[in-house]
Formats: structure tokens, sequence, C-alpha cells
């Protein structure tokens, strides 16, 4: 029965959906002139958009400028530089494409990746006079990372070099090499000239000895994307409705073949449902669905799986999915500020949700040359390969190129995406390494400030001893506390006498006092309160490190009470003990004190102590007020 | 029935049933249908913006086909009170058909309006107040919106998920990346977040998608006298085209070969070179 269903002659009707094509290239390359040139050759213009650019042109008093075609933004011309990526559909001869424009300018990284996410091919543009450049070099690292599989180089404005070939051969050599090293794929390297429109849609008569496919032909050549149907069967649960009394699995087959009376498993946890209908609304009645579909599943028995539990074939080992609680990834990252060692995320895959850490950064890319380096933070815009630790075994596959697997998000506690995870693999632990799976709190930011009615924020006093760090720090506790503002005070002798009381005054033990009071202050300012730490800590290398730890939340306050003034004050009688030798390495006497180049905040000592106070509060109320 | 259960590559050519091949109406309707999904789980309150006109039409129909007939959620009419009474009518007879739970609201007088804008810009406004307006009544954290991305090169810079925020404003020199269909959810208080399941679709796409699925239309989109409506807004801001095309089919013949953009009709859009992306940033569609 189902068999004569699908024989219907579908061939006949069948339309290929269109190509997407990415632009991608140094600013000034020549992205957007090329656009325009090829909407232009291909006679793919609306008629009043041609209008459009000459009208535009004309107000700016220019000769026809291809790019405005694209820049249709106010914004962008008074800028010069396209600011988001934009669409746009053109034809050659039977099929359909849609060029996706991605701005060359490096603050907008995100944007580029938004429209080239999607791309089956990329047109890499490079200068030819230039050669590859900084924003080359990213650009190519993330047409691997988001997964692009065919990669068109056109090295614009070949004219400026007369086509010559001897000049071409080269700089088309070192591009390959480049890409090369990225296990990049070229499918052509064309010397043109967009604005010209030399080996753009017509072979150029300057440059005879070019024997390759002009941009469109190349373009024609990128085959249709591969087939996911013969894969096993892989569907993450997007929702699971009930109307009119039946239950619905709803979801979006990632890849593979499901059919009524399959066997399939759910999840981690192992249970396994038959699939007693594939559900659609006024659609072909088909007991049988395909990889891109969404559709909703019956099962038997009735079971309620969550969202992102992954539908796999039950009863075939090979055919499961990779399954790991710490897991390899590569990672682009899109977060202004780096990333660090033990930072939370949550993880996205597909519709799943998952608490992961960082355990450790691998490597990271070297943009310079494009090389796996050491390092431990991941800069702005940067590269990396990292292990992450989720808080239980993870179901995945492993990042393809042109496929849906693996595809990892990081998202912060702001619900910001603020990074692409293409997973690689199950980590494997190191020997003699204990693996370690952190949780994060569940509760985001926004929700703490609710229910708290503030921000968190830890405020770390630093001074000499006696220059009245904890008092000014009690004082604002108790000022902020009058204002139903929650704050901890973590003090050095309060931690000295619990937490740290196996800690002496070595630089080492004041080391690790810091390191494990930043620790503490993190884990309270993740939870929503506000900290102030009262803690001489003199050395710039270690407030350095405590600020790492606690991450953009750390704000250095310096009681700047000069030596005198606590040596004449003396509250506890160590400074007359220091003088006497009877303690030693003491902070100002015999140990160095590093005052704070830049602290946020400055609390000078020839004042009144209550306007230190005043000061103080005020200061934290204005940054943890909502 | 009895089948064999695990699928292998000798199997594809035993006569196990097959999925059908996707074409590209196939693609766009999954997306759109994964999109709406998305909303759904996502952002609650949630409602649709049914302007009555093609696309919005076409929203409500792939609503019902991502939850199995039904809409799960409220749309809302945004009425300015100037649109033809054939568009009324539909709306009415729709409503009860499709079993849609409507939300009407209206829009403040031209008056109220910004002053500065040229006068049919001015008019268009008028509804992005009557929807600010909305918005905050019922708190909504989403709502779905039918724009399209080659409507109109402002729009070809949207997300899917378009975060909205205080004064509902767009943002658009600091969008969230979003990729590998990975949403923007909104983070703060306040804010909402714009749904477009619709931006990949082309104006042709839709029509042959409507003729694929006969999803009813107003009759205004159908040649009289030799004029039809390509775009439908208010009355006095929406000018008809030269057309004999009056069945779907004959639409999408006449698209095939027609080079005009689809806003042509639109006054607003052709007052100045910026308006349209003011309106934008204030909340327009």
């Amino acid at each position: 029965m189902g068999d004569n269903i699908v024989t219907e002659s579908f061939s006949e009707t069948h339309r290929a959906a269109a190509t997407p094509i990415v632009i991608v290239g140094h600013v000034d390359h020549g992205k957007s002139t090329l656009i325009g040139r090829l909407l232009y050759d291909t006679d793919s213009l609306q008629d009043g958009k041609l209008a459009q650019i000459v009208e535009s042109s004309r107000k700016r008093g220019l000769a026809v400028e291809w790019s405005f075609l694209l820049d249709s933004l106010q914004i962008e011309r008074d800028q010069g530089v396209t600011v988001d990526s934009t669409r746009i559909p053109f034809r050659l001869g039977s099929r359909e494409f849609v060029i996706v424009d991605a701005p060359g300018h490096r603050q907008f990284l995100r944007n580029m990746i938004t429209g080239a996410a999607d791309a089956e091919a990329a047109v890499l543009v490079v200068d030819a006079k230039e050669g590859a450049q900084e924003q080359t070099r990213r650009h190519a690292m993330l047409l691997r990372l988001i997964g692009i599989r065919h990669v068109i180089v056109l090295l614009n404005k070949s004219d400026i070099l007369g086509f010559d070939e001897a000049q071409i051969v080269k700089v088309e050599s070192d591009v390959r090499q480049l890409l090369g090293r990225l296990e990049i794929e070229v499918e052509a390297v064309v010397p043109a000239s967009a604005r010209d429109g030399d080996n753009i849609a017509s072979r150029s008569e300057r440059s005879l000895w070019y024997k390759g496919p002009t941009l469109v032909e190349a373009l024609a050549n990128v085959p249709p994307p591969a087939s996911r149907a013969a894969l096993p069967f892989r569907m993450p649960v997007q929702d699971v409705y009930r109307f009119d009394g039946i239950r619905y699995v709803a979801g979006r087959i990632e890849r593979g073949t499901v059919r009524a009376g399959d066997r399939l498993s759910i999840g981690a946890q192992g249970q396994v449902a038959t699939v007693a209908e594939v559900c659609r609304w006024h659609a072909p009645e088909l007991p049988v669905a395909g990889a891109g579909e969404s559709i909703a599943l019956r099962l038997e028995p009735d079971l309620v799986p969550d969202r992102g539990d992954l539908l796999f074939p039950a009863d075939d080992q090979a055919a499961a999915p990779e399954r790991s609680a710490r897991i390899r990834t590569r990672l682009f990252w899109l977060r202004g500020e780096p990333l660090r060692v033990g930072e939370s995320f949550t993880l996205r895959l597909a519709t799943a949700e998952h608490d992961v850490t960082v355990a450790s950064i691998d490597a990271v890319v070297d943009l310079e040359d494009l090389t796996l380096r050491e390092g431990d933070s991941v800069p702005p815009d940067g590269f990396a390969e990292i292990t992450l630790a989720a808080s239980h075994a993870v179901l995945f596959d492993p990042f393809s190129p042109g496929f849906g697997d693996g595809r990892g998000v990081l998202v912060d506690r702001y619900q910001r995406i603020v990074g692409g995870a293409p997973l690689i693999g199950p980590a494997e632990l190191a020997d003699g390494e204990h693996a370690i799976h952190p949780t994060a709190s569940r509760v985001s930011a926004a929700r703490q400030v609710q229910t708290r009615g503030h921000k968190s924020g830890v405020f770390w006093l630093t001074g000499l001893p006696g220059s009245g760090k904890s008092t000014v720090a009690r004082a604002a506790e108790l000022a902020l506390s009058e204002q139903a503002i929650n704050a901890t005070v973590l003090d050095g002798d309060t931690l000295r006498a619990g937490l740290c009381s196996d800690l002496g005054f070595s630089p080492e033990d004041r080391h690790e006092n810091i390191r494990r009071a930043a620790h503490v202050a993190k884990i309270l300012a993740e939870s929503g309160q506000v900290v102030i730490v009262a803690l001489v800590s003199p050395l710039q290398a270690d407030r350095a490190q405590a600020r790492q730890i606690v991450g953009e939340n750390f704000h250095e306050v310096f009681v700047d009470t000069p030596l005198e003034t606590c040596e004449k004050r003396d509250p506890k009688g160590l400074y007359a003990a220091a003088r006497a030798g009877k303690i030693p390495e003491f902070t100002g006497i015999s140990a160095p004190y590093e005052a704070p180049v830049s602290p946020e905040l400055r609390l000078p000592a020839d004042r009144p102590e209550q306007e230190a106070i005043n000061t103080l509060t005020a200061f934290i109320l204005r940054i943890v007020q909502p | 029935m009895t089948q064999t259960r695990i699928l292998s590559r000798d199997q594809f050519t035993t006569g196990l049933a097959q999925p059908r091949i996707m074409d590209d109406l196939d693609q766009l309707e999954a997306q759109s249908i994964f999109i709406l999904r998305e909303a759904y789980r996502k952002l609650k309150p949630l409602s649709l913006l049914w302007s009555l006109g093609k696309d919005s039409n076409v929203m409500v129909w792939l609503a019902r086909k991502a939850f199995m007939g039904h809409v799960p959620f409220p749309v809302m009419h945004v009425d300015t009170e100037k649109k033809f009474p054939e568009m009324y009518a539909f709306r009415d007879e729709y409503t009860k058909k499709w079993n849609l739970d409507l939300l009407l609201g209206y829009c403040p007088p031209v008056e109220e309006i910004d002053p500065s804008l040229p006068p049919a810009a001015r008019s268009a406004a008028r509804k992005t107040a009557g929807l600010a307006a909305m918005i905050d009544k019922h708190k909504f954290r989403g709502v779905i919106a039918g724009i399209r991305r080659d409507e109109q090169a402002t729009r070809a810079k949207e997300r899917v998920f378009s975060p909205r925020g205080a004064g509902h404003r767009w943002d658009v020199r600091n969008q969230p990346p979003e990729f590998w269909d990975q949403y923007a959810t909104p983070y703060e208080d306040g804010m909402h977040i714009r749904v477009h399941p619709l931006l990949a679709w082309r104006e042709i796409d839709i029509w042959r998608y409507i003729e694929r699925e006969g999803i009813p239309l107003v009759d205004l989109y159908f040649a009289k006298d030799g004029k039809r409506y390509r775009s439908l807004g208010d009355q006095d801001i929406t000018n008809p085209i030269e057309s004999n095309a009056s069945t779907v089919a004959e639409v999408i013949a006449e698209l095939e070969t027609s080079r005009t953009s689809e806003r042509a009709g639109r006054a607003m859009d052709h007052e100045s070179e910026d308006v349209f992306e003011r309106l934008r940033v204030a909340g327009y569609l």
C-alpha cells in the first residue's frame, strides 16, 4: 500500500530549494561590488533596484556604485561598512541561488556567522594585490568551523596586477596553502575583477592563460547537498503536545528515516517505544518520514519524553550516538571578554540543553598563521579547542560539515549566545585525573535580580594592614542592609580563622588565601549576593588572578591609607610587633605592598572615615541597583 | 502490517516505503513549522499577528500544520479601521472556520503620531502604536509576524527571533548571533521577541504554497477590471497594480515574469530613503 503512495510522479514537479552561497573576505576586498556585479551580469535585478542604485549614486555625486545595491540601510552608508548580512536571490539557468553577504568588519563576526551558517558554498574574496589578510584568515577559519563544504576563491582586483600570470599564481599558491592548513577543499581559484566583470559571468580577454572556470561556472558546479536519508535515524524531541486526547511527540528529523513500527530509544535513560503513527496535518498520509521533515510521532507505549531527548534506533549498537559526560569540541568564541577554564554555560545541542563547565582549554588558534598553540584563555572572536564537562552523559554525534550533527552552542547566564561549539568527540581522561563535573545554577541572572531586588557583584578592598578595610566593609554592609541589599563581608582575619586556618603568611600561602577568597566570592556572587572582600592582597598579580576567577563582576577598591597613618593607628598592635621583628614578612614593613594602578574606586585617607563608608556604599548601590 | 525495522542500505531497494523527496516548498514549510514550535515552547504568552493578508494566512496555516490542526495561542488583529470591507468579512468568516482565538486591537488617531514622518508613513505608524499597546496590555513575550526578507531591504536584516527591548525598539546594530537554528530568548523584563517564520520565503513561494495547499484569500488579490492588489495595507495608502490575473495560477504566472517589487503599491516606501527603517526601529513590522 505504502509503496504506491511514494512512487507518485514527484520528480516532474520537483523544485530544488535555492542553494545558499555566502560571500566572505577582508574589508574592502570587494564583496559588495562582486554581488552587485553578479546580479547585473546574471540579469537578476528587479526593475526598481537598478533605478535605486542609479538614484543613490547620483544623489551622492558618484558613478554607478554596485555596492549601493546592498547598502540599503542609511546607517551603513554613513559608516561606509555593511552592518549585517543580507540575502539576495539570483538564478543561473534553471538553478536558484541565494547570496548571503557577510560583512568584513571585524566586530561584526556574529553577523557574519548568522549569514554564513546555512550556506552550502562560500566565495572567499581576496584582493589579488594584498593577498590573505587578518579577516581572510578569520573568515576561512570560520568557514571550516561552521561546516561549509565548498569554497571558491575569487582573486579580485586582478586588473591591478594586469592579470599577470606569474604574480597571480603566487597569490593563488599562498591562499591554497592557507586553506589547505584548515583542511578546506578549494573548488576553484578565479582571477577576476568584479568592478569590470572579468571572469565573473564571462571569460576575460585579459587572462587568456587562465583555463579554470569563471565564477559563475564554479557556482554552477557546486553539487547539491548530500543526502541525509541513509544515515541512522535521529530526531531530537522539540516538544510534546496533547490535542484531541492524542499525545504527539513533535520534532524535526535531523537525519535518517522513520517508519511506523520502528523501535526507538528515547534519550539517555534507555526507554524504548515503537512508532505507532507518523502524524502530519493536511498532508498526504505516509507511514514514513525522512531527514528535514518536521513531524509528530505517536508512540506505543504512550511515553512522555522530555524536550531535548534524542530519538534513535533501538536494538542497534552501531546506529547509536556517542555518549559521554566529557566532550572535546572546537570553539568559535563570540563574547566580548575572554573565555577561561572553569566557566559554566548551557550547551544547546539541537533542542537539548546541558549544564557544562569548561574543563580545559586544550589549544588556541594563532590567527597569524592558523596554528594551534597552548593557551589559558580564548580571546574575543578567537578560535580554540576545549574540553567541556557536563553534569550527566550527553548523547551526540560528532560535527560533520554539511550535516546537522554536533552543532553545539554555548549560552551564558544572561541567555546570550557566546560561542559555537562543533563537537569533536568524547574526551579521554588523562591517567590519575579525577573527572569532575560541576553543575551550574538553573536560576537565570535576571530571575535572581527579580527575587533579590538587586544585582550581584564582588567589591575587592585592598590596602595596607590597619588601613580600615574591614571597618569600612562592615559599615557598608550595614548601610546596604538598610536599603534591603544583602551583602556578605569576607575579611582576612575571619577567613584565616576557619577556611584558611591552614595557611601562613608566606607569598605562596598569601596567594592561596586570595585564591580561596576569590572562589568563595565568585560562588556567592553567582547566587546573586553582593560580596565585599577586605583583604590586604598586596600583590598586583594575586589581585589580577582574583579578577580572573571572579570575572566581569569584579570591582577593585583601593583603601588608600598611607603607611604612617596605619602605623600610627595600629589597632591590633601589629606594626609595633613587626618593627620589633616579632612578625616576619609584614606587609608595609618587611614585605612589599603594590598599590593598584587604576582601581575602580579609591578611598582616600585624608577624609573622615564616615565619608569613605558613604562613598563605598554609594559606589556599590550604583552598580547593584537594577 | 509486518515490516523489517532496522534500516540498512540494502533495504532501499527492497520496496520499503520511502520518504518523499522534499522540494523547496516542503523545506520552507518544515523550517517554518520548526520555528513556530520553538516559539510556542519558549515564549509564553505568545500571539500571532493576523493582518488578513496572504502572508499571515499562510502563517496561520503553518501554525495549524505545526499543531495538528490547532492554533494553540491567540491571533491578534491590530485594526486601523481603514481596511477594505472585504478584509473584515474574511476575518469574521475564518475566525470561525479555523477556530481562532481572535484578539482585536485598535490604533490611535493619526494626530497622536510623530508629525515629522511623511504623511503615508505617519498613517502606517498608527499600526505600530496599536500593536505596542496590545503587547503591553497582554504582556506578550513572543509575537509572531509574517515579514519576509525579500519584501524590503530593511527586513532583509532581520533575525528569525528578533529581540525588542524597552519601548519595543529594534536595535538593528546590536542583534544577537543566530545560527544552527538556535534562537534568542528574552533575557530581561519588559522585552519581547518578534518571531518571523516566513523570513526565508519569497513572494512567489507564498503563492505557490497557497496554490498547493488551497489556502483561502481575500478576493482583492485577484484582478477585477484590469486591476488587482499585490500587497494589502490600509485603503488610503495602498494602490492596486495593472493586472489580469484572476486566479492563483495566473498570479504565479504573472510573478514569474514580473520585475517590479512587491511593495511598489505601498506609498510610504517611496517617500524618502530611510523612512522604512525609521518605522521599523520604532516597532513597525
